[in-house]
């Protein structure tokens, strides 16, 4: 049984230690506490209805979230906005639809069954609108970038004067937590820029950490469901395998020997 | 050897089991001796089973969702992880699982490295092992490109470029291998394609490698033959059975933990973005249980001879039981092997974590003297080992250990007379 936990312990200190190649690139990013972190992890509600009112008036206007629907937004685990609430959400987008009976393509306003409205047709007219930089499909950005949430929500607040001896191109600026520096993205937020239904100060960290939040339901719609699954499934295995080793130890008293 | 001239109770099972003895097959299984003195290291042949198929109900599963089309798979795959009815899950321990798989599968490996487990009477078992893991690797590799993210894409782009480093057909392979002038759609259905034939060829083997075992029986950790059965043996049911169960439910409270609560640490973030042939990741590296020989292929200068030092070092082992001259088996009474097997696991461990990092400065020539010792452990010490260390003396039973036996048996017969 020693030689076992050893074993297992080794095991765990092996797993752990893969870790070891993210290490590498570590920058110290802002921290903040995020709810859904944890064996028990959820998403704060009202924190991801306050993001998706970020990312429709601020970032919607040039990044794309093709992967998640209308439906998405009422759904169990996500922002739960009232159905009736996502239909009018929904439906105060044109959606282009077709071809008809005529054949011809018509715009329509949005079903909860449509994704999300795209802000360009294209990748090019995506570039061609922002000085050749492509502003990335944000569905899962934050599974998309080695640093997570505390990254993007770093990046949010890491604008900065450039130093000196720095040259910046036309249309460039500084961040100190982007890679290499340099981004094409302006300062997306800035203070008071939405006005949150629900009282709260909309400050540039406020923002931040609701926009994050919500691109981390985004990319992770089914976290909670996962986190709750989890943590039965591993009290589970636990009660199981206590119940095994009595049976094991049971068994092997018949042999003269060890387990 | 079991029973053979086993007969089933039933009047239907006779009659059935004379035409086709699956009836003996399973009192064979169930009866088989099997060496009492076991320890977990030895419970890792059940995991790799179980591995086996968990990877082979998920992958079917998945494989009914995914769309093999360089357009289409990247988003196939979201569709699987938000609308597939518990999609996320299936695909988490898909993804994770083969990393589970290959940490049990280096376990096991080492498990042999130490108890001598290749040794005669038992190279055929081993040998297939090698090819089985061999297949491991191309199964992942091929997997890994499936979701058509970015390290997908150029994942796929290095690890086919190598074949370019054969002399005049070189690049010729590699279009053939590309089914086009680079990594692109027909490369994706055919990795699909050999991705899913793998799993059932491994399977093949497992059943051949199982068969295998059961002619001589498992080595155990005292590495001395023993008669089967005796008092030495007991039967695999319910024996092996219920602890070979006790370790594949620790084995999956780990593996549970990464599924549910950090399921993309052993992934790259690179390949949650979808492929783009015109972009170049800053760092193109391997999922991690390939991260040792990478390093080996990166730390020689020339490409030809990179890809020959990386292939010889997966098919060194295949070479093992004749490199290794011991008699004995048991790196337990082998106290210098003991020190070199160590010092190897270190080496390996070293190999893995250079390969992880930029193959400049210190790190390169980390990974070059890591390579070379690799080598000089297979080539030389292993060889010259046999022949000059001073091995302790072999017990003549697992039952009897304590008795510090030699395979001689008239000095066991007078130290045990001493004794009385």
């Amino acid at each position: 049984m020693k030689k076992l936990l050893k074993i297992f312990s080794l095991l765990l200190l092996i797993c752990s230690s893969n870790t070891f190649s993210f290490a590498a690139e570590k920058v110290d990013y802002l921290k903040t506490d995020w709810s859904f972190k944890g064996l028990f992890g959820k998403f704060d509600r009202a924190s991801l209805q306050r993001g998706y009112q970020v990312y429709t008036e601020v970032c919607a206007s040039c990044h794309s979230m093709k992967y998640l629907s209308y439906r998405n937004l009422s759904e169990k685990g996500g922002p739960e906005f009232p159905e009736d609430q996502a239909k009018a959400i929904a439906a105060s987008f044109e959606v282009m639809d077709g071809p008809n009976a005529d054949g011809e393509m018509f715009a329509r306003p949005g079903k909860l069954s449509d994704k999300f409205v795209m802000p360009y047709d294209n990748v090019k007219a995506a570039q061609a609108a922002n000085g050749g930089a492509y502003p990335p499909d944000m569905s899962v950005l934050v599974k998309a970038r080695g640093g997570g949430v505390d990254y993007i929500y770093s990046l949010l607040q890491g604008y900065e004067e450039a130093p000196s001896g720095m040259t910046l191109d036309d249309g460039v600026h500084y961040n100190k937590y982007m890679y290499g520096n340099k981004i094409r993205m302006a300062a997306p937020l800035s203070d008071g820029l939405v006005e949150y239904g629900d009282g709260t100060t909309a400050s540039v960290e406020q923002m931040s950490k609701d926009v994050t939040t919500f691109l981390m339901w985004a990319a992770e719609p089914h976290l909670e469901a996962r986190h709750q699954m989890g943590f039965k499934a591993i009290i589970y295995l636990i009660i199981l395998t206590i119940l095994v080793y009595f049976s094991m130890k049971k068994i092997w008293s018949r042999v003269e020997s060890e387990v | 050897m079991s029973n053979h001239d086993y007969r089933p109770k039933s009047k239907v099972g006779q009659w059935f089991n004379d035409r086709l003895p699956l009836l003996t097959l399973a009192n064979h299984l169930t009866d088989y001796p099997t060496p009492k003195n076991l320890n977990y290291w030895w419970t890792f042949g059940g995991i790799l089973t179980f591995c086996l198929i968990t990877q082979i109900i998920t992958g079917l599963t998945l494989a009914m969702h995914y769309i093999a089309h360089a357009d289409m798979a990247f988003e196939s795959v979201e569709h699987i992880m938000r609308d597939v009815n518990y999609g996320w899950l299936i695909r988490y321990i898909h993804a994770n699982g083969a990393s589970m798989f290959f940490l049990a599968v280096y376990i096991h490996i080492f498990r042999s490295l130490f108890y001598g487990s290749y040794k005669a009477p038992r190279e055929i078992i081993w040998i297939i092992g090698i090819i089985i893991y061999l297949l491991m690797m191309a199964a992942a590799f091929m997997g890994y490109v499936l979701p058509w993210g970015q390290m997908s894409f150029w994942g796929a782009t290095v690890i086919t470029n190598l074949f370019s480093a054969i002399p005049l057909v070189g690049e010729g392979i590699v279009t053939w291998l590309w089914g086009g002038y680079s990594v692109d759609n027909p490369t994706l259905t055919r990795f699909f394609t050999l991705h899913y034939l793998i799993p059932f060829l491994i399977l093949g083997l497992v059943v051949l490698h199982i068969w295998a075992l059961h002619v001589p029986g498992n080595n155990n950790p005292v590495g001395i033959d023993i008669k089967k059965p005796s008092k030495d043996t007991v039967p695999f049911h319910p024996y092996i059975v219920i602890k070979d169960g006790f370790a594949l439910l620790m084995f999956m409270i780990v593996f549970a933990f990464f599924v549910f609560y950090s399921p993309n640490i052993l992934g790259h973030a690179d390949n949650y973005i979808e492929a783009n042939p015109m972009v170049t990741p800053a760092h193109i590296v391997p999922e991690w249980y390939l991260l040792p020989f990478y390093a080996i292929l990166r730390s020689v200068p020339d490409k030809l001879l990179g890809v020959v030092a990386m292939l010889s070092a997966i098919l060194i082992l295949a070479v093992l039981p004749w490199l290794d001259t011991s008699k004995i088996r048991s790196a337990v009474f082998r106290p210098l092997y003991k020190q070199f097997y160590w010092i190897l696991v270190a080496d390996v461990l070293i190999l893995g974590y250079v390969g992880a990092m930029p193959a400049e400065g210190l790190y390169l020539l980390i990974a070059r003297v890591a390579t070379a010792y690799y080598f000089l452990h297979f080539l030389v010490i292993l060889p010259v080992l046999g022949f000059k260390e001073k091995t302790l003396p072999v017990p003549l039973s697992i039952t009897e250990p304590v008795l510090g036996g030699s395979p001689n048996l008239a000095t066991a017969r007078k130290k045990e007379s001493k004794i009385e």
